[in-house]
């Protein structure tokens, strides 16, 4: 290879900007087109031009309502949430040195829900705290527990680590079920509790423009924030020491990474609940791919956790006709397998 | 003085690790840094690298306390190999050696034709160039060792320190990355084991116990009443017929190790410290 060729080898992050858009529109569409009722592309695109360049092409009302008001927003939060939880966990997976970790085996998102739950249905704070700040307490506190107790069961470097720690996000996320569990029957009528449940186990149905509004600077913002770190994500892949000795200010980007973390996190599950395995199965997929430096792994999840979301949300909701299933179902089906796979495969250590 | 020790301490729920290290490293100098196993020596080059915080004390880069400099400006200017460094991440030998360019590279100052010839040196000057495609998990001991040690060349520092540099090393990369070491325009602190590779360095720093016990030339240092007292080794002394260089021969010495030798009483902390000589 020559030097020039090199070069460009060892940037080939600037692909994914051109990449990216056509991707991330193709699927977008796709959400929205198809659906309980298939809405013809066509019309789709009308009311997408009626809509943000203020065009007239005489949509039906109808039609209009609900692929904007309905389709249209889902879609980008599902986006949204794929990349949060993906970028989520590229960066746990990267800080902690341990392949299974994500907000959803470590227990943050369990911690979020019950945050959620406890502003929302207990009412704590009487109001002055938002649903998304109980969330992001919540997973604050759970990501504290767990790292408390994985590092008194004793850490350490490879995948004995990685089993305590994710013994331990079992443990928390267990707790933090049951503290949700005791809210809810505490707290909630039937209506409520059912509607909870339901929402725990991850979904999209009830989300609308003002979501988005939270969503898309969660979403990008935590990219902008993981490409800002790129470089010091790769630092850690000798452990924490050899980060500092190549220049990391390691205590201050773990603080910032994992409080970014904790806060998409929270964001996403104060919306559509806590959907799991996206942060495991994305990064995984993705340095199959694109290797495991994080110039490339960052954009790649991003752009991958997306798509995989809005496929998931599509899959949904035409998977058994005239019901939808939770996400998280899908989502599950999807990540148990890889989750096993990846054990299998992190015990020959690779 | 281009790095300087004072009182530099460091301890773990009250037992003293590094204790009162007083140490000045001067600018080119080959400063080696020799002692048994648990004596100190890892943890010294961490709070001298910058890495770990010292508990008490401080050290001092061309006179500016390290405490007041940032990682990066640290980074810039020393580089650690460390004696364990491992992953499980699927990265190649490249990939590896590109990591020593971190503390020159930002998100606005991205990587360089220039980076590119200064990570393939580095591959080149540890004769690892040639696997610049391989896996980490593919490759030896030695093999993983070279490319940490082009890892730290990669840094351009001018500082270099390494913890034992040559484990795992085969005879022949032992002493082409000694000699390679030796040869960079650097300033190097290295802990080694083979007291005889000890000896090419300019000093030579003692540890036992947390403390230092001695420092200075390798001839005076390297006494047959220190390396009883400390390495608790009988030595003797040859001269190379060819260069006439001194050449050390060790024996195993009369004091047992503790816990080995049952019902043996041993000094409870640190037997090495010992100022009488317990057998002669
Ligand atoms: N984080 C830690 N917690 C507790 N004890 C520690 C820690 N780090 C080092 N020690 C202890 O401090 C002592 C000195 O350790 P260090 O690694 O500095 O020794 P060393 O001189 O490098 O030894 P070796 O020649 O075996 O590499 C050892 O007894 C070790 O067990
Ligand atoms: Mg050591």
């Amino acid at each position: 290879m020559s030097d020039a060729a090199l070069v460009r080898a060892r940037r080939p992050h600037w692909h994914w900007g051109w990449i990216a858009p056509p991707v991330l529109a193709a699927a977008l569409l796709a959400g929205i087109c198809i659906g309980e009722t298939r809405i013809p592309l066509e019309t789709v695109i009308k009311v997408l031009g009626a809509r943000i360049f203020g065009m007239d092409l005489g949509v039906d009302r109808i039609d209009a309502g609900i692929i904007w008001s309905y389709r249209a927003s889902r879609a980008v939060v599902a986006a949204c949430c794929g990349t949060g939880l993906a970028l989520s966990g590229v960066v746990l997976q990267a800080l902690l040195r341990n392949a299974l970790a994500d907000p959803y085996l470590l227990g943050i998102s369990a911690g979020a829900s019950t945050g959620a739950v406890a502003v929302t249905v207990a009412g704590l704070g009487a109001g002055a705290i938002s649903l998304s700040a109980g969330a992001f307490a919540g997973a604050v506190l759970a990501f504290a527990l767990v790292a408390i107790l994985a590092r008194a069961a004793g850490g350490g470097p490879g995948m004995q680590a990685a089993g305590v720690i994710v013994l331990a996000g079992i443990a928390g996320s267990q707790l933090f079920n049951a503290l949700t569990a005791f809210i809810i029957a505490k707290s909630a009528n039937a209506e409520q509790a059912r509607g909870i449940m339901f929402w725990l186990l991850g979904n999209l149905s009830g989300v609308r423009w003002d979501d988005a509004l939270v969503a898309v600077p969660a979403a990008f913002g935590g990219l902008g924030i993981c490409l800002w770190f790129i470089r010091a994500l790769d630092a850690f892949t000798f452990g924490a020491d050899s980060a500092a000795a190549l220049g990391v200010p390691v205590r201050q980007v773990q603080v910032i990474l994992i409080a970014a973390t904790a806060l998409v996190t929270a964001c996403m599950v104060s919306m559509v609940g806590s959907i799991g395995f996206v942060g495991l199965v994305i990064p995984h997929a993705m340095r199959f791919v694109v290797g495991v430096r994080h110039g490339r792994l960052v954009p790649a999840s991003a752009l991958a956790g997306a798509v995989f979301l809005i496929a998931s949300d599509i899959i949904s909701r035409v998977l058994i006709p005239g019901q939808v299933l939770p996400i998280g179902v899908i989502t599950a089906l999807v990540g148990a397998p890889a989750f096993a796979l990846i054990l299998i495969r992190g015990g020959r250590g690779t | 003085m281009i790095l300087e020790a004072q009182d530099l301490g460091w301890s773990v729920s009250g037992a003293d690790i590094v204790d009162g290290v007083c140490l000045s490293v001067r600018e080119g100098e080959t400063l080696g840094l020799i002692g048994p196993n648990g004596s100190g020596k890892s943890s010294l080059l961490k709070m001298l690298a910058g890495i770990r915080r010292p508990g008490r004390g401080q050290v001092r880069l061309d006179g500016r306390p390290m405490a007041d400099m940032g990682q990066r400006a640290i980074a810039q200017n020393i580089a650690l190999v460390e004696q364990q460094a491992d992953t499980g991440n699927r990265i190649t030998v490249r990939d590896a050696v590109e990591l020593g360019r971190t503390p020159w590279l930002s998100a606005l100052q991205p990587w360089s034709s220039q980076d590119d010839a200064i990570v393939g040196r580095a591959l080149d000057d540890v004769g690892m160039g040639h696997m610049a495609g391989r896996y980490w998990h593919t490759l030896s001991g030695g093999e993983r060792q070279r490319v940490h040690i082009a890892r730290a060349l990669a840094q351009e520092p001018r500082i270099l320190m390494l913890d034992e540099p040559t484990n795992h090393l085969d005879i022949h990369h032992q002493l082409s990355i000694l000699h390679l070491v030796r040869a960079l325009p650097v300033t190097v602190v290295v802990a080694l084991h083979d007291l005889n590779q000890a000896m090419d360095c300019d000093r030579i720093a003692v540890m036992s116990g947390g403390r230092l016990m001695d420092q200075g030339a390798p001839d005076a240092v390297l006494t047959e009443t220190i390396l009883s007292e400390i390495f608790d080794v009988r030595a003797r002394f040859l001269t190379d017929p060819v260069d006439g260089a001194r050449i050390m021969r060790f024996q195993s010495g009369d004091r047992a190790t503790p816990g080995i030798a049952a019902g043996r009483a041993t000094t409870p902390d640190f037997p090495y410290l010992a100022k009488t000589k317990v057998a002669t």
